[in-house]
């Protein structure tokens, strides 16, 4: 039966068997590709190495406060789909009543939740929307039986024709740099109270070893981070790949001369001198050597993906996160029906256009991409026909700039996600829903237009439209920005009828 | 990797962090003709095409570069360039790549090499 659940003799959810889909991991990706699975009534199981849902919440940030914000009070009604924007925490769905689980579960001392509020947000989801995890069930190996994936655990053995994997970007890497074996990974940091008074060496300058600056400044006695380029900042790049606001202090720290030292430079080896350490680092641009004295040395370098045997199934991989290649929909490159959710995500570029890529690594934008990526999954490999709405001609032009004015996919993944329209074989238009961007510019396909929300080259965000005629896109259509994000403007009204008026007539 | 030759390992250290590893599946097109706000890529692995209005008039392989036309004339790319099996590149943005070249002013002229040979070839086939 069409999205139920199957419970074994021991009570368990999902016993091994045979299902049309298998989700793997009970984080905010798994959670939110079993919901997007059941709404269109796909049975699946979902299963989980971990005793409970949540995650790498049930363990990171370590100091406890998100990088993401749900802001209580916004001008749209927390159940409303508009909501979302301001709320980059929750998990999302179709239902009224499943949105907006996060701003109730906040204890109103920040806008930003804390680890166990968001582990809990994402129990409740689940909770609510009957999301069950088939827990302590480790996925062990991988093999293909014909048209089925096979997939061993420890409970046994699951069959399936697709599988979506959100097992997250979660095992600790260090660099093989002689030395780096006796140090901490950023995963084995302990309690702050426990570097009080130490000197700190952390190496990286991205966001997970500026935490732990920000984090124990107040302990450390001297704090030095050390990687081979500049830290870039989130509000420099435009783009939640640099270093996130909250982070900063460090850097603030670090241009007074106030025991913060931030350093362009690689790090050739560490040596442990009795209880201490001695970092040799040599500066990216002059090459001068230095030796700096640490008692504590912690390697922020980064989290591969565990993606155990797929690599003997053809999956490939890429970097040193190890991150799968992946089409527009999240689908392995090299192995279809296999398909990864949450974190994995950020391995997809899209367009990156004047180099801002998207939120994929987040939780507001896997929730969208997890949407994308269970349609794509049902059309292709389950047959599924997802019935696309018509829309009247003379209102095409309000509901564009109503979409980019305020579609939370648009602007929690600017310049990666579009709303589409198109001109159906019965010249009706037709709403593709909302879609990947890359795919829409570089796949052919009917006659239509797909709005995005993007930052230009200036940093100004701004709609661009993206016509298709004779099956090709052959350029972007900007919108001026507005001051206020007032993307209804008649200005704007104007240049989005010229765009639309080519594929769907006159408005 | 030719562009990067001259580099000593603390340079090639720091230009390893600064561009980021990308991959690309078969057929996916990685500049887009008449699209602005491309990028520079370096090719780990891989091959492309570079077609311009559909006819494929050249291809580049591991080692070679692209994009950097479009950058330096601030001008959208006037080819696409299209992965021709699975592809990974090292990307660097537009408002990175000027900074880079001129903290290494090494890469900028093998990069000025390449690009006097790509024209040179250019010329010879013309003529």
């Amino acid at each position: 039966m069409a999205g139920s659940i199957v419970h074994g003799a021991d009570g368990r959810p999902y016993p091994p068997g045979d299902y049309p889909v298998v989700v793997v991991g009970s984080g905010p990706g798994g959670v939110q590709a079993s919901h997007c699975l059941s709404g269109l009534g796909i049975r699946h199981a979902l299963i989980s190495a971990d005793p409970a849902p949540g995650g790498m919440f049930r363990r990171f940030p370590f100091f406890q406060r998100l990088l993401s914000w749900t802001k209580p009070h916004a001008p749209y009604p927390h159940h409303s789909r508009e909501y979302e924007w301001y709320d980059l925490n929750s998990l999302v769905s179709d239902e009224p009543g499943l949105r907006a689980v996060m701003p109730p579960i906040m204890d109103g001392t920040s806008d930003f939740p804390s680890r166990p509020e968001m582990e809990q947000a994402i129990l409740t989801f689940a909770q609510r929307a009957g999301v069950r995890v088939r827990q302590d069930c480790r996925w062990e190996s991988t093999r293909r039986e014909g048209d089925r994936f096979v997939l061993v655990t420890s409970d046994g053995e699951y069959r399936c024709r697709a599988a979506i994997l959100a097992v997250g970007v979660a095992e600790p890497w260090k660099p093989p740099t002689p030395g780096f074996e006796a140090i901490a990974h950023y995963a084995e940091t302990r309690p702050a109270a426990t570097y009080a008074g130490k000197r700190l060496f952390i190496v990286g300058k991205q966001n997970s070893a500026f935490e732990l600056a920000t984090g124990l400044l107040a302990w450390a006695s001297r704090i030095v981070l050390a990687s081979p380029r500049p830290a870039g900042f989130s509000i420099n790049m435009h783009s939640l790949s640099g270093i996130r606001a909250r982070y900063v202090q460090p850097r603030e720290d670090a241009n007074l001369g106030n025991g913060v030292f931030i350093m362009d430079a690689s790090i050739e080896r560490v040596e442990q001198v009795g209880s201490t350490f001695r970092v040799h680092t040599r500066d990216s641009l002059t090459g001068e050597p230095l030796a700096v004295e640490a008692d504590e040395v912690i390697a922020a370098t980064g989290f591969q993906c565990p993606l155990q045997d797929l690599a003997s199934l053809g999956v490939s991989v890429f970097g040193q996160s190890r991150l799968p290649s992946m089409t527009a929909h999240f689908e392995s490159a090299t192995v279809p029906g296999l398909y990864f959710a949450g974190t994995i995500g950020q391995g997809v570029p899209g367009l990156r256009r004047f180099g801002i890529g998207p939120n994929s690594g987040a939780v507001h934008g896997a929730r969208y991409n997890a949407r994308l990526l269970v349609r794509d999954l049902a059309t292709r490999h389950l047959g599924l026909e997802i019935p696309r709405p018509s829309i009247a001609p003379a209102k095409l032009v309000g509901y564009l700039l109503d979409e980019v004015s305020s579609a939370p996919e648009l602007w929690n993944q600017q310049g990666f996600l579009a709303r589409a329209v198109i001109r159906a074989a019965d010249g009706s238009t037709r709403d593709e829903g909302i879609v990947p961007l890359a795919d829409w510019v570089d796949r052919s396909g009917p006659d239509g237009v797909a709005v995005a929300v993007e930052t230009d080259e200036r940093g100004a965000i701004h709609p661009v439209a993206y016509r298709r005629s004779a099956g090709r896109v052959s350029g972007e259509s900007p919108l001026p920005p507005h001051p206020l994000h007032d993307f209804r403007t008649a200005d704007h009204q104007r240049l989005m009828s010229e765009v639309v008026s080519a594929f769907a007539g006159s408005p | 990797m030719t562009l990067f030759s001259d580099l000593g390992p603390a340079q090639l250290a720091e230009a390893a962090h600064t561009f980021s590893e990308e991959s690309y599946p078969a057929d996916q097109r990685i500049l887009r003709q008449g699209f602005t706000g491309s990028g520079f890529y370096v090719i780990l692995e891989g091959q492309v095409a570079i077609r311009i209005d559909g006819q494929d008039r050249a291809r580049l392989g591991k080692g070679d570069f692209f994009g950097e036309m479009s950058l330096l004339l601030a001008e959208p790319p006037v080819a696409d360039v299209v992965a021709l099996g699975p592809l990974r590149v090292l990307h660097l943005a537009d408002r990175d790549l000027r900074e880079f070249l001129e903290r290494h002013p090494a890469v900028m002229y093998r990069m000025l090499q390449t690009v006097a040979r790509r024209l040179r070839n250019a010329n010879r086939w013309q003529g």
